[in-house]
Formats: structure tokens, sequence, C-alpha cells
């Protein structure tokens, strides 16, 4: 079921010309409907690659593997800091596990 | 960029966008982005756009990350030794060379470029990179994609992004430019350059993902699959001539979720055994190098075990210590991120249960195998005025992302010194407008219109494909006989083309994202026909010529004849520079 919009937190990132979900899917799958909020027309065509996630500045979107190949409901969040992300990870069972590292160095210009 | 919101009802209101620069480049990955950084530096004044069908921050196949950089020559090793060991990942060859030389003298450079850009190169206590194999080095890869994108950017590149290529622009056999469409904006562009370069990714969705099944299930695929081989087919329908398009890339990947697999076998060193707990490398591959043989046997092996009876099949990584552990998702978590929630979706802890391994979809790569453009050592293609680098350069394997971005620095040298003393020459209006019909007559067929989704032609190549091509539930085999048939269904599906219809742009991107896909598999099918051998097995396997034959010891290639619109095949002999025993790394 990738990737899963929560209309609750999404407000379709008002005031910019395009969400940044939609700015981000490699796919261009991401819009914002009518109602303002975000929406993945295309399921299937999801590869999971989770920029929208990462992209995502009111954490409204999550990715979730096919209920056919995984079950419910696992959870994956990145938690984007200035050169580190954290990645929280819940499995089937309730047992979360976090990983935190840097992914940027800092240079000096 | 704003989306259209109603679809124009005629040709005429469609705003055609004229962008003239020195140097076009189509695709903003990898490759794409390290020819803008050079252009910068060979020379500032140049005028240099990007084409990109995304948004080059997160675009194609580095969208999501990427956990290590698979070649970086190390101290005491040279760049022969590099190539020694690529031309024995492809079974001796037959390899270019020349090129895959070339490459490797660069590709270090490319690779402190990434670090000096602010990627995390994983280094141990005494600073000394960290190798997880013979080549290949650890990264946090997360951030590779913006990273790069920002230097193209600050490089002064023009980036023009949700524009789909869909045809090259000619003048006189010569290319000089591309015309495309924005699939968000809806205009007609047409990109007028002295040289362009094709960077484009290559070729997913060819064949059925065996996991295309079930509803949400049809991307669980390794290649990025948006990208289709439209760098590839916009050639092929120019006469570009085409190397080793039957060198298909099949890997060993993660079963159901099609993740690397050798992250786990080769970085972890957690051996693949097969349902009997055999260790099938060391077992049934040792003449071969066991885990360390051809990438093609080790794609092979698991399917084989299948075949027998013996499978499912594993990597064994029951006992790794939870640290290492760790750090394998850590690496997971830069590339396939998901593949960590697709454990915590099975519940599953890889320390006590072993990691289900499979055959991936095949795959048409210049980056890995070595399918795409004949071209020289400047990386142009037959074609004059057109290069290209990364996936769509092929004659040059295990490539990887420092030995792409090493091909886009070369790529862009080779442009630029094409453009010496040329004068960019005006668009021709008939091509232009020919194309712009061709691209938007989906769009306005109208709803009432009885024809075809986009969906539904590419759902019956893909079966077609897999079924008598050689795919997955084939167990990659297949024979004269069946490529007949494929070929025959191709030609009734590009024939079909006429039907196709969209409802808005994203659709029209689907359309001509199937028509590329038909162009690409003809050629497939072509390559696959001529070789009659069976060289690399699983990669391309002739179930009726099922052994080595000394007679295909070359390269085999293709042209599309413009005159009668057929694929012609011939050979190119294979070239041995760098000495040593081409079965040895």
């Amino acid at each position: 079921m990738p990737p899963i919009v929560d209309p609750k937190k999404c407000n379709g990132c008002e005031g910019r010309e395009e969400s940044f979900c939609e700015e981000a899917c490699p796919g261009d799958l991401m819009y914002v409907g009518a109602d303002g909020k975000s929406h993945c027309h295309a399921t299937r065509d999801c590869w999971d690659c989770m920029s929208c996630v990462k992209m995502c500045p009111r954490n409204a979107i999550e990715t979730r593997i096919p209920y056919q190949l995984g079950y419910h409901k696992a959870r994956l969040t990145p938690i984007m800091g200035k050169n580190s992300i954290t990645w929280k990870c819940t499995d089937i069972k309730g047992q979360t596990v976090t990983y935190k590292y840097r992914n940027r160095l800092d240079i000096k210009d | 960029m704003p989306r259209m919101t109603h679809n124009p009802q005629s040709l005429d209101a469609i705003e055609t966008v004229r962008v003239d620069c020195d140097i076009l480049i189509i695709g903003g990955g990898n490759a794409g982005c390290f020819s803008a950084v050079e252009a910068a530096k060979v020379d500032p004044s140049l005028k240099v756009v990007i084409m990109e069908k995304a948004q080059i921050m997160r675009s194609g196949a580095c969208s999501a990350g990427m956990d290590a950089i698979n070649t970086y020559i190390p101290e005491g090793k040279t760049p022969e030794d590099l190539v020694r060991w690529c031309r024995s990942q492809v079974g001796g060859g037959p390899i270019r060379e020349d090129l895959a030389l070339s490459n490797a003298q660069e590709l270090n450079e490319s690779v402190d470029d990434l670090e000096r850009w602010g990627l995390p190169i994983l280094r141990d206590e005494n600073g000394k990179i960290r190798y997880r194999g013979a080549w290949d080095i650890s990264i946090h890869g997360e951030q590779l994609k913006p990273i790069m994108a920002e230097k193209a950017l600050e490089s002064g590149a023009e980036v023009y992004n949700r524009v789909a290529c869909t045809q090259l622009l000619m003048d006189k056999g010569r290319c000089v430019g591309a015309l495309g469409f924005g699939v968000r904006d809806g205009k007609f562009y047409v990109f007028n350059a002295k040289a362009t370069i094709n960077a484009t990714g290559g070729a997913a969705g060819l064949y059925k993902s065996y996991t295309a099944d079930a509803t949400d299930c049809h991307h669980q695929i390794w290649m990025c699959p948006y990208c289709v081989g439209t760098g590839y087919a916009v050639g092929i329908r120019q006469g570009a001539e085409m190397t080793s398009m039957e060198q298909r890339w099949v890997a060993t990947r993660t079963k159901d979720f099609c993740g690397p697999v050798d992250t786990i076998s080769v970085g972890y060193k957690a051996p693949i055994i097969n349902a009997k707990g055999e260790r099938i490398m060391q077992s049934r591959y040792a003449h071969l190098g066991a885990d360390k043989a051809p990438r093609y046997i080790r794609a092979n092996a698991p399917m084989e075990e299948w075949l027998a009876g013996r499978g499912p099949t594993y990597c064994d990584t029951r006992g790794m210590d939870p640290k290492l552990a760790e750090q394998m998702m850590t690496d997971y978590l830069n590339e396939r991120p998901s593949f960590v929630l697709f454990l915590a979706s099975r519940g599953q802890d890889p320390t006590k249960e072993p990691i289900e391994i499979y055959g991936s979809d095949p795959y048409i790569v210049g980056g890995h195998t070595q399918s795409g453009f004949w071209v020289d050592l400047c990386r142009m293609t037959t074609v004059p005025g057109l290069f290209a680098a990364g996936e769509t350069a092929g004659g040059n394997p295990n490539k990887f992302v420092g030995g792409c971005a090493a091909e886009g620095k070369l790529a862009l040298r080779g442009a630029a010194s094409y453009i010496m003393d040329l004068v960019l020459p005006e668009p021709d209006p008939a091509q232009v407008a020919a194309e712009k019909a061709r691209v938007f007559e989906p769009l306005l067929r109208g709803a009432d219109f009885d024809g075809l989704l986009a969906l539904e032609m590419e759902e019956r190549l893909q079966r077609l494909m897999d079924e008598y091509a050689g795919g997955t539930s084939q167990f990659y085999r297949t024979n004269e006989e069946r490529l007949d048939y494929a070929l025959k269904h191709i030609a009734m599906l590009k024939d079909q083309a006429k039907y196709l219809k969209a409802s808005d742009l994203h659709d029209l991107m689907s359309v001509h994202e199937v028509i590329d896909r038909l162009d690409v598999a003809e050629v497939l099918c072509h390559h696959l026909k001529f070789r009659k051998e069976t060289r690399w097995q699983g990669w391309q396997t002739r179930s009726d010529y099922p052994e080595v034959d000394p007679t295909y010891d070359c390269h085999v290639e293709s042209r599309k004849n413009l005159a009668t619109g057929e694929i012609e095949t011939f050979t190119r002999p294979y070239e041995q520079l760098v000495p040593g025993d081409r079965y040895k790394p």
C-alpha cells in the first residue's frame, strides 16, 4: 500500500506551487487533489523509494509494503536532520529499532 | 512546475518552447550531473541544458540513495587490474577494453569529487577507506542524488525538470538536440544543441516482474521503474548502432522485494544456501570461484537450485553478530530503505532466520552489464553529435556509480571538442511539427475513442517478454521459435500503438514510455536471436544452443535500417588490450 497520506496531517504544502511530495516523486505519482491534500494516483507504480516520505515537512506520508508481500502493520519512519538521518522501524510484533547515522559531511568552502 | 489543469483541445493550443544551447544533456542522473560539472571546468562559457523527466534532486536510479561505490581502485592496484576483473566478471568478455580502461583511469577522481561534495565514505580508525570486497567501498549514500544535483545546479547548467524526451532532433544525419514535452505544464519543448549527451537510465519493465500478479506489487523491482529505455529508443529510431543488447542484467535479489544481495552474500559474507542447507557456491561452483564466481554465475545459481527441486534458496545470515546485522540494515536504509520495512512486515530477524533470495526480472543496462550504444573513445555514438554516458553507453560493464560519473566527464570532454567551430543549425520546422503531432495525438483522441491504455500494452509486452524472451518464469531460457513468436507479436504491438490513448499528461508519458519499451524489446530479441550459443547463463541462455560457441566470441551489434525499418544484426571483433588470462581477475 505505498504510500499512504494522512489527511489530518497533510495540508498539501499550502502556498507552494507544488507540494514537496509531488516535487520529489521520480514517478510523477503524487498530486494535490481538490480537497487540498496529497494523493498517489497509481500505488501500483510506486517504487517505495521513500523520496516523498523524506521530503514531507509534516510527516504526513508513510510507505507500506503491499499486503501481498508483507503483513499488517509494520512501520518505517525517517526523521531528517541537517546532516544526519534517524530511522525508526517497528515490526509486526511491535518491536521498535532506531538507526541514526550521518548522511552528509560538513563541507567548508 | 505548475500542472496543466485542462487537456488541450487542439494541437494549436499547445505552446512550443524553444531552448538553444551548446550542449544538451538528456537525463540529470549520475552521469548527467557529472557532465554538467565537467562542462563548467572545461569552458565556463558553455551553455549547458539538462532535460530531466523527474526532478533532479530525487530522480531515477539513485533516488532512494546508495549503500556502496562498487568500484574504487585501492592502493597497490591499477586501472588495468580493474579491467581484468571487469572482464572476468563477464566470463572473459568480450568487452570494450579501451572504454573500460579510460573509465578506470578517471574513476577514483570522480569518487573523490563526491566525498569533497559531502558524501560520507566509511573509513577505519586509521582513516583508511573501508573495503567490503575487492573493489567496493561502503558509503552512507542516502543523500547521494541531492549532493550530485546541487553541484550540477551550482555549475550553472540550466535544468528543465519534468520534461520527457520523445525524439532526437536531427539535421542531415547529425543529432542537433532533442524534442519532448512537459509532463506537468503540457508544453512542447524543442532543445536545439550543438551536441547532445544521452545520459538517461537503462530499461526496466520490458519483462514482467514475478510479483506483478497482484495489486500494488507491480514495481517490486530492482532497477528504477521510471527508467524505461527511452535513451536507447530515441537512438535506435535514428539508426544508431547498438551493442551487446543480449547481455541482460539479471541479478540474485532478495525474494519478493528485489533488494541487493551482494550486500549480504559478499559484503557480509553470508553464504548462499539451498533448501537442504548446502552451501551451493562452494559445493557446485568452486571451479568458477565459489562466492567470487562471475556475477552471471551467481545470479543463475539459485535458479538452478529451484529448477532442480532444491529451492527455496537463502543467504544464511543466521548467527550473524547483531552489531554486524545492524550495519547491514544501515546499508539497506541507505539504498533500499523499504527492505528494512519489508523484514519488519514479516516479523523477521535475519540473525535468527535466513534471508530468502531469487533471481530478478531482466534489465537492459550499460552500467552493470554492457548493453547500449556503440561509442568511440570520446563516447560519441555512430550518430554524429550524439554522445552517450552511463547506462546508455555500451561495451563497458561494471561501471556502477564511479564509472558512470567518470563517463559523464569523458562524454562532456568529447562533446566540447566536437562542437568547436560548429554553428547551431535552425531546427527543421517540418520535423518539429511532425513530432509535436505524434506526441500529443494520444491525448487529443478524446474520451470516446475506442482505444488502448498504456498499462494494457505494457502488461501485454511484459508477459510476452517473460514467457518468450527468457524472463523469470522461464528461468531465463529462450530459443529460436520463442524469439520468433516474440518478434511477431512485438510487430503487432507496434502497429497497435495507433490505438493508444491518454486521459492526462501522466498517461501521455506512460504511452510514450511503452512505445519506447517496444523499440528496445524488439532490438533485444534480435540480439538474443543472433547469439546462437549460451555465453552467460542467466543473462543469456539459449536452450537450443546450451554451450559456448567460439564463433560468437565477438560483439553482437544491430542497427535499424532507416530505409526499410528492419533491424540488421552483425558483429564486431573483440580486441584484447589488457594482457593476462581473460577468464581470471
